[in-house]
């Protein structure tokens, strides 16, 4: 018994975030409500990235915000944006076939290249080459497509390392990412008007 | 050159990316100001150090020398210690605690799942708080950023430190949100 009871407590020990979070508030939720002041502009720079003007519709943004996030082995924030790409695709096939072989998936040949420079950029920024780049332009991407490209993937690592780094809590339940992906798709990424505090009933 | 038609091809960096997109750069620079230069119980120094620390780990010359030298700024030591920080800092003395956070920076520049409950310990037993923990971790996330952003997009960087003085001047005394 006494043994049962110190392996529930290292389990959780194990899953307590590295700070104090909000327990309402998983993955990056809790953490852009811990410090305010920082989570302010890189909500801005996403909403502006994911969801403000371009000629990469909302769904293609959110297919590389997940491929990165998959290759970080960021389970909380690959699930969230696969949930959000797939509400907006209306399906949940692309997403999967992204992640796994970009050459097979069905999107546009200038969406495979700009894909695959995403991935570079999950590894380095020194990892996107000339020809990478040169293979987008052929395919018709403009420079505009490729700089943001680079840029959500670089801010993906960012989240990545953010969510995981301070271990905040990934929930196991496919349930709170397809709510999550409706909020990302209803929402966008500006705070709620109201906060959060409306969640704590729920949890 | 870089890999996309910059307006103005002499700024070097993270400079040169800004003109090409200012709506993008408005949030980057506020975050840069709030992390570097806003309010936190370490000093602009060692946030600094931090970023160059991390900047060199992703082999960024451009936000490695910047930052080291924005560091070098605020500590008031010789332009040529930009080098000490990629010797694991030898000669800039600095406390066990921040040796502590510049690991867990460290194991965040790999991976967030590298860093460890014993990273965090260790912190915290040389005095870090929780807010120290979480503004070095999203400092050394935030470089992960910057530099691939810099590098992803094949920018410029001047080869010699001594290039980066002034530059590094102005962003630690003048800061990153700037017309």
């Amino acid at each position: 018994m006494k043994c049962i009871i110190k392996l529930i407590f290292i389990f959780h020990y194990i899953k307590m975030p590295h700070i104090p979070l909000p327990s309402h508030l998983p993955g990056i939720t809790g953490l852009l409500e811990y410090r305010k002041d920082t989570a302010a502009p890189i909500r801005e720079l996403t909403q502006i990235l994911l969801r403000g003007d371009s000629t990469l519709t909302a769904a293609e943004r959110e297919l590389i915000a997940s491929v990165v996030s998959h290759n970080n082995e960021c389970t909380f924030c690959t699930s969230a944006h696969t949930a959000a790409a797939d509400l907006l695709l209306g399906e949940s096939e692309t997403c999967e076939m992204v992640k796994q072989d970009i050459d097979s998936a069905p999107v546009s040949d200038k969406m495979k290249a700009l894909l695959k420079i995403a991935k570079l950029v999950q590894k380095s920024g020194k990892a996107v080459t000339p020809e990478s780049i040169a293979d987008a332009k052929d395919n018709g991407a403009t420079d505009l497509e490729i700089h943001d490209t680079v840029l959500i993937a670089a801010l993906f690592c960012l989240y990545n390392r953010y969510v995981d780094g301070l271990a905040s809590v990934t929930p196991a339940e496919p349930e709170f990412y397809q709510y999550l992906g409706e909020r990302i798709v209803n929402h966008g990424y500006n705070r709620l008007p109201q906060g959060y505090d409306h969640l704590k009933i729920q949890s | 050159m870089a890999h996309i038609q910059l307006p103005n091809e002499e700024l070097p960096g993270i400079s040169g990316l800004f003109t090409f997109r200012p709506e993008t750069a408005v949030p980057l620079r506020l975050l840069a100001e709030t992390l570097l230069r806003g309010n936190s119980i370490l000093t602009s120094g060692e946030r600094e150090l931090i970023a160059s620390y991390v900047s060199h780990l992703n082999d960024c010359h451009f936000c490695h020398t910047s930052h080291g030298a924005a560091a070098i700024a605020h500590l008031e030591c010789d332009i040529n210690l930009i080098d000490d920080i990629k010797q694991g800092f030898q000669t800039i003395p600095i406390s066990l605690k921040l040796h502590a956070l510049l690991n867990i920076a460290a194991k965040v520049q790999k991976g967030g799942k590298q860093v460890l409950v014993e990273d965090i310990e260790k912190a915290k037993l040389e005095g870090a708080l929780d807010e120290e923990i979480h503004d070095t971790v999203l400092i050394a996330a935030a470089f992960c950023m910057f530099n691939r952003y810099v590098d992803g997009l094949g920018t410029w960087a001047p080869k010699e430190n001594e290039a980066y003085r002034e530059m590094g001047r102005r962003m630690a005394f003048e800061g990153y949100v700037r017309s």
